[in-house]
């Protein structure tokens, strides 16, 4: 009787203390995982808390409806619908000229260039996608605008064009590393079926290979997307930064040079600096639905 | 053939040379363009001074020693964080939706751009902090938070489940299991994930402005995280935009350049080396 | 193994020091108008070479320098404009450092050499286009100026009283950047500290006067704005930033100041 206490005893406190043991690292484990989600949970509220604000003392339709920005005017307008435009033109730009040079390069990449080539050029777009932007933004201050201003008989090359050359080359090596794995994960069997067929390679790629890799592709254009539309530093340098409506020589500015532009000298608690925040919100919306628009893309290329 | 099947061809050939061409052509352009102007201009003058208004020198040492402290005290914040997490992933998490959940929300995470990471940077760590580095390197956190446990899920998935059925069978606990088979097994992809962050937060210049702001004093480790300082490519925008020093800021360039080619070079090599060791 | 937990638990033990030890050091903090940069920075050094304590110098603009020393993040501010009347009654003094003159600046290639304040006016809100009505080349003005709330861009308007009706081509938010394109721009126009201008621009004469420490002093080059240190009226400063607040007030930092390219109050 008294034996089989002690060993009872024995047994509870021996299992019991390794099981609350990994318990509590269970639970540790499980706020690491957690963590993720408490970012963005942060991010979204603490976004949504200084950017409603301003929304509601410019009235939402006025805001992002209103073709005027002069934030420290004696009556100040606070309409981003230049913002907004100029963000939508400039990624659509980019995206015209970034995804097909992009798109062509890949295709080459992944099925036509040796070995070697592949390994040199692929290390060269590594390099690309790791240059900071304020280098492009740098080079594109000291050579393009330049250029521009030159090439197109303009006053200034400050402008929409200069922004959407920087961003279409600062998207090209997510576009093509993107791709590239798109179309390598292709299976041979396709591409060997079509050329029994009598299909040339050529043809093969472009009908058979790429139609099998778009899911993919389409994630490539939309990661470009969300790269060029949340770029600052770079636009920030060749645009010029005023508050005109879109057009492709005259000097713009984005939702992101919007925010990073004033922000510095705005004073705390103004409705101009608010306004800004509320910039943020609007932006982060765009951003927020570019991310469900490329995991819906991710998703359907898992589940085929 | 008909000629419109050549067309359709040749067309696309035509295309795709171009594109390939048009791509190597603008990496070497850049490559070229900035060694060129920032090589001649790197002196160790330059490297080993702060600058100075008196006699109006300008030395980069701050920047640098800025950007060490700050890579290092975001990499020792984020390794445990993004590792933990994944562990979490890989090892425990049983419900699924839990963990798409979790992967959406770092998957939303690194498609937030820098800037709004600034402004909630400066929301959330300057005004307790104080515009510091540590306020930076915070930020720096959340933003490679994603990419550490991206990694190291990866090659947690490469650890054979043999290996803890293994550790399980013999008789040791889950945490046992996690910390002699599972851990090691993911040294490469924790190693993949600090090189990456390095990579991202050398690169980094809107996240830092608002958060770790830009002055250019030399400091001791702590000091610096007490107070505001420039990394190297915040110098670089400060030195381009602000005060028009492009020598300097093409030098800087040179420098995050060929840091660059580094990084990926050593990423390369952490990816066969243990690619490699896991075959034998 | 053990060397990862020993690992973690140095590394946790570190940023709770870290965070621990924030502000104990002896340093004064300054943040504010990136056109004080020069002056700021020379006074600094001097300062340091002579106490030791360090002085940081934040350059974010004057908005933020206002608001920094509102939270307390910094201990002075720097503003290169006045302080308005909200920021007055939100408990903040101003105390003027030094006068800077707004320099008109041209490419070097433009023939154009003097304007009055009323054709600079004209030019900046518009009516007046092309460099020809003013005596240059037949070529359209291209405006550069700064962003809103920038402290130079405060002062430039306020004096050629064209508040909100500028008509900009580029808004660029520094500076160093207006000079950079005005220099590279030869149909540029544009506006900077004058302790900022370089050889790589022309700074125009308005109304015959051109600008310089005795035009600035005298009144008679009238683009001008004050240098601003702003501090808290209610709080005192720290040792260390009082003593620094003293010493560039003091007739012995005037000489600094002038080598800095403005011109002292005191």
């Amino acid at each position: 009787m008294k034996r089989g206490l002690v060993l009872d005893d024995f047994e509870r406190t021996r299992n019991r203390k390794p099981r609350f043991y990994e318990k509590v690292i269970h639970g540790i484990f499980l706020m690491l995982g957690l963590i993720t989600v408490g970012c963005v949970l942060l991010i979204t509220i603490y976004l949504i808390i200084s950017g409603i604000p301003a929304i509601k003392e410019i009235d939402l339709i006025n805001f992002l409806f209103g073709k005027e920005w002069a934030s420290t005017a004696a009556e100040p307008k606070y309409g981003i619908l230049p913002f907004i435009l100029t963000s939508v033109y400039g990624t659509t730009g980019a995206i015209l000229i970034g995804v097909p040079i992009g798109f062509f390069a890949a295709v080459y990449l992944s099925k036509i260039a040796s070995q070697k080539l592949r390994s040199v050029i692929e290390a060269a777009v590594s390099l690309l996608a790791g240059i900071p932007s304020v280098v492009y933004g740098l080079v594109g201050m000291l050579v393009l605008v330049p250029a521009i201003r030159e090439l197109f008989h303009v006053p200034d090359g400050a402008s929409l064009l200069a922004a959407i050359v920087v961003l279409a080359v600062m998207i090209l090596p997510n576009i093509i590393k993107v791709s590239i794995t798109a179309l390598d994960a292709v299976p041979k069997e396709y591409e060997d079926a079509s050329l029994a067929l009598g299909a040339t390679p050529i043809e093969t790629i472009f009908k058979v290979s790429v139609p099998a890799a778009k899911s993919g592709i389409a994630a490539a254009v939309v990661l470009g997307v969300g790269r060029a539309i949340g770029e600052a530093m770079a636009v920030m340098m060749v645009a010029g930064n005023v508050a005109n409506m879109p057009s492709l020589f005259q000097s713009v500015r984005f939702l992101t040079t919007a925010v990073s532009g004033e922000m510095a000298y705005s004073s705390p608690g103004s409705l101009q600096r608010n306004a800004l925040f509320s910039i943020a919100l609007i932006l982060f919306l765009f951003i927020m639905l570019i991310n469900a628009t490329l995991n819906f893309f991710l998703k359907r290329d898992k589940e085929k | 053939m008909n000629t419109k099947r050549k067309l359709y061809i040749g067309f696309m050939r035509a295309a795709m040379y171009v594109c390939t061409v048009c791509t190597a052509a603008l990496v070497l352009f850049l490559m070229g363009y900035v060694m060129g102007n920032g090589i001649p201009n790197i002196s160790w003058e330059l490297l080993s001074t702060k600058p100075s208004y008196l006699s109006g020198r300008i030395g980069i040492l701050p920047d640098i020693l800025n950007t060490v402290y700050i890579v290092l005290v975001t990499l020792i914040i984020v390794l445990p964080l993004g590792v933990g997490a994944a562990i979490y992933l890989t090892e425990y998490a049983k419900n699924k939706k839990m963990v798409s959940v979790i992967e959406y929300a770092a998957e939303t995470l690194s498609g937030i751009p820098s800037i709004i990471y600034g402004l909630v940077g400066m929301l959330l760590f300057s005004n307790n902090f104080g515009t510091s580095l540590l306020a930076g390197a915070l930020t720096l956190t959340i933003m490679n938070l994603p990419t550490v446990m991206r990694t190291t899920q990866e090659s947690l998935k490469t650890v054979p489940q043999s290996y803890r059925e293994g550790a399980f069978g013999l008789g040791a606990g889950k945490w046992r299991v996690i910390r002699t088979v599972v851990l090691p097994g993911c040294v490469d992809g924790m190693i993949t994930g600090c090189i990456l962050s390095v990579g991202r937060i050398l690169g980094e210049s809107a996240a830092l402005l608002f958060t770790a702001g830009f002055a250019h004093a030399l400091n001791g480790i702590f000091g610096a995280l007490a107070s505001p300082g420039a990394t190297l490519t915040v110098a670089l925008y400060v030195y381009a935009k602000e005060e028009g020093e492009f020598g300097v800021a093409f030098a800087i360039s040179a420098i995050l350049m060929i840091l660059t080619v580094l990084i990926n070079l050593s990423a390369a090599f952490v990816g066969k080396y243990f690619g490699r060791r896991r075959n034998v | 193994m053990k060397k990862i937990i020993s690992l973690f638990v140095t590394v946790m033990l570190l940023t709770c020091t870290l965070t621990g030890c924030g502000g104990s050091k002896e340093a004064v903090a300054t943040d504010g108008s990136t056109s004080m940069n020069k002056v700021i920075g020379a006074l600094g050094e001097s300062f340091e070479a002579d106490t030791g304590i360090t002085v940081t110098y934040n350059a974010t603009g004057s908005g933020a320098g206002i608001q920094a020393v509102q939270e307390g993040r910094c201990d002075i501010g720097l503003s290169s404009r006045n302080l308005k009347t909200e920021e007055l009654e939100k408990g903040l003094e101003g105390t003027v450092l030094a006068y800077d003159g707004i320099a008109i600046i041209v490419n070097l290639n433009n023939p154009v050499s003097d304007l009055t304040v009323e054709m600079i006016a004209r030019i900046y809100t518009g009516e007046i286009t092309n460099w020809s009505e003013v005596g240059g080349s037949d070529t359209e003005i291209v405006l550069i100026g700064r962003e809103a709330g920038s402290g130079t861009r405060d002062g430039f308007e306020s004096i050629t009283d064209t508040e909100d009706v500028c008509v900009y081509r580029q808004e660029l938010t520094s500076t160093g950047d207006v000079i950079t394109t005005v220099a590279s721009n030869p149909a540029a126009i544009g506006y900077a500290s004058l302790a900022s201008v370089k050889d790589t621009v022309k700074p125009l004469t308005v109304d015959g006067i051109a600008p310089s420490e005795q035009t600035i002093k005298d009144g008679s080059y009238v683009v001008q704005r004050p240098f601003v240190l702003v501090t808290k009226a209610d709080a005192e400063l720290s040792e260390s930033a009082q003593k620094f607040f003293d010493y560039v007030t003091s007739g012995e930092a005037s000489e600094i100041i002038s080598n800095a390219g403005v011109v002292p109050a005191n």
